[in-house]
């Protein structure tokens, strides 16, 4: 018996990566992941540079916690205001804006708030409270999270807490199938709501409002704090996604003939 | 935040009554004490029903459910999620991410654990009772009661051991379920859910409630066991 276990083990251990300085860890948001981008464009690096990418896809608070305490080697998330924080923190090196895309506001076809008739953000998030209508909301920290935070705020609407207003703490992908469900609105980045809208049915009920611009940054963890980090695998992956190469790939990414995300001006 | 911070933080929240955090424990105790009120009754009748009656298809019945024993929580979730899911058989009833599709699942997790051991705990118990309860001209319902008196603390058991299999389980609750702050937010998805924002002071605090509660179950559960065997 503990020869068989050995043996599997042995089988197993021969189809696992071979060494620790050959992977390199990036922790990032739910919707480079789930839109499909990474796993579209990443393989082409890792085969010119010999390197295995492990994504783990969560919020983006929780990519920059994961960075902070040195789990990863680098980030690619959303949320400006606490990628700034994180390098002035010295946590990491090195910000490049890489790419943008734009929050999108779903709903059923039905539109029950009227949400289509908004003239801007606000008046449309105005209208999801007033309507009483159910709202998903991601709930777990994530850049989409905090955006979606940010509107309530301005409003000085305290939406958590209201019957319709449902708090789910799960992924966009997760929550796009509740809205689904549920018929309720919800606040999606437009490339995890074009992989999912075929499944969920929602559509666009408002969109092309500039406080909807969602830019992506991309973060090195900062090697004096962690040195045994991969960081030239870092670097690497930086250089490439911000240079031609990487640029092509992004813009190339076209999943139902649609383009989610949009390479970042002057890099 | 370091283990240690995030341990006292957490023990903090543990003593301080945080709402959010006893609201989670709340509804995990809630759907997981209803799901045992429903399955209880069901799972120890058909483990009586499989143990005193012989019927065609009886051994295939308790091969069956020996099997469920195994039944990985997410399968039970993802075969629920299809048939309460607005396209499923039952999505008029609109039950997907409520409590009541919570229940359902924990309901449908502990039925094969509630068969097989009160089946086992019936077949184990000496035939003299039933003997004396028949040669006593009892009748059918009072001949269960006695056997099933006979067996209470190996019953006792296999009502703990289901309690410790559903108060924990994550993969059917976060799916039907949904995780919903407030609503269908319970102990093992929130801990999850805390881990993935990076808050652990909050999945800690939940860990610790679980961990007791789970512990509390299994000592219970080698409690009556040792009793049983007496």
């Amino acid at each position: 018996m503990l020869r068989l276990l050995l043996a599997g083990g042995i089988l197993l251990g021969s189809w696992l990566p071979v060494l620790a300085a050959d992977v390199l860890r990036l922790a990032t948001t739910t919707s480079t992941d789930n839109s499909g981008l990474l796993r579209a464009i990443l393989p082409q690096f890792e085969r010119q540079h010999g390197v295995q990418v492990q994504v783990i896809a969560v919020g983006s608070g929780k990519a920059l916690k994961l960075a902070e305490s040195g789990d990863v080697d680098v980030v690619l998330v959303h949320d400006r205001r606490a990628e700034d924080a994180f390098v002035a923190a010295g946590h990491g090196i090195d910000r490049r804006d890489l790419m943008y895309n734009d929050f999108v506001l779903l709903g059923p076809r039905s539109d029950p708030a009227g949400v289509r008739k908004s003239s801007d953000v606000f008046d449309a998030f105005r209208r999801i409270a007033g309507s009483q209508v159910r709202f998903v909301s991601r709930g777990d920290d994530s850049g989409t999270d905090r955006m979606e935070k940010s509107y309530w705020q301005r409003l000085a609407i305290p939406a958590g807490g209201n019957r319709w207003y449902v708090s789910a703490g799960l992924g966009m992908g997760e929550v796009l199938m509740m809205a689904g469900e549920m018929q309720a609105y919800t606040l999606s980045d437009r490339a995890t709501h074009a992989t999912y809208s075929a499944r969920t049915g929602l559509e666009i009920v408002f969109q092309g409002d500039p406080r909807m611009f969602n830019p992506y940054g991309l973060i090195a963890v900062n090697p004096r704090k962690y040195p045994q980090l991969n960081h030239t695998g870092a670097r690497a992956l930086i250089d490439w996604l911000t240079g031609p190469a990487g640029r092509a790939a992004i813009s190339a990414f076209r999943p139902h003939g649609e383009q989610l995300f949009f390479v970042s001006p002057g890099n | 935040m370091g283990l240690v911070d995030a341990t006292q933080a957490a023990l903090l929240l543990l003593v301080s009554g945080d709402a959010e955090l006893w609201g989670t424990v709340g509804v995990s105790l809630s759907v997981t004490l209803r799901a045992m009120l429903i399955a209880m009754p069901l799972g120890i009748a058909a483990g009586y029903l499989l143990a005193t009656n012989d019927f065609p298809g009886r051994r295939l019945l308790i091969i069956v459910t020996q099997g469920l024993l195994a039944s990985p929580t997410v399968v039970v979730g993802l075969i629920l999620y299809l048939l309460l899911s607005r396209q499923g058989i039952f999505g008029e009833l609109q039950l997907l991410f409520t409590q009541t599709a919570m229940v359902i699942g924990q309901v449908l997790i502990a039925l094969p654990v509630l068969v097989a051991f009160s089946l086992s705990a019936i077949q184990g118990a000496d035939p003299r009772a039933r003997e004396t309860a028949l040669a006593l001209g009892a009748g059918a319902p009072r001949i269960a009661w006695t056997l099933l008196l006979e067996v209470r603390f190996a019953l006792m058991a296999a009502v703990c051991s289901a309690f410790g299999r559903i108060v924990s389980e994550i993969g059917c609750a976060l799916m039907v379920g949904g995780n919903i702050a407030g609503v269908t937010r319970n102990m093992p998805t929130a801990i999850a859910l805390e881990t993935s924002k990076g808050d652990f002071a909050q999945g800690i605090a939940l860990g610790i409630v679980l961990l007791l509660v789970a512990l509390g179950i299994n000592s219970a559960f080698a409690f009556f066991q040792g009793e049983s065997r007496r």
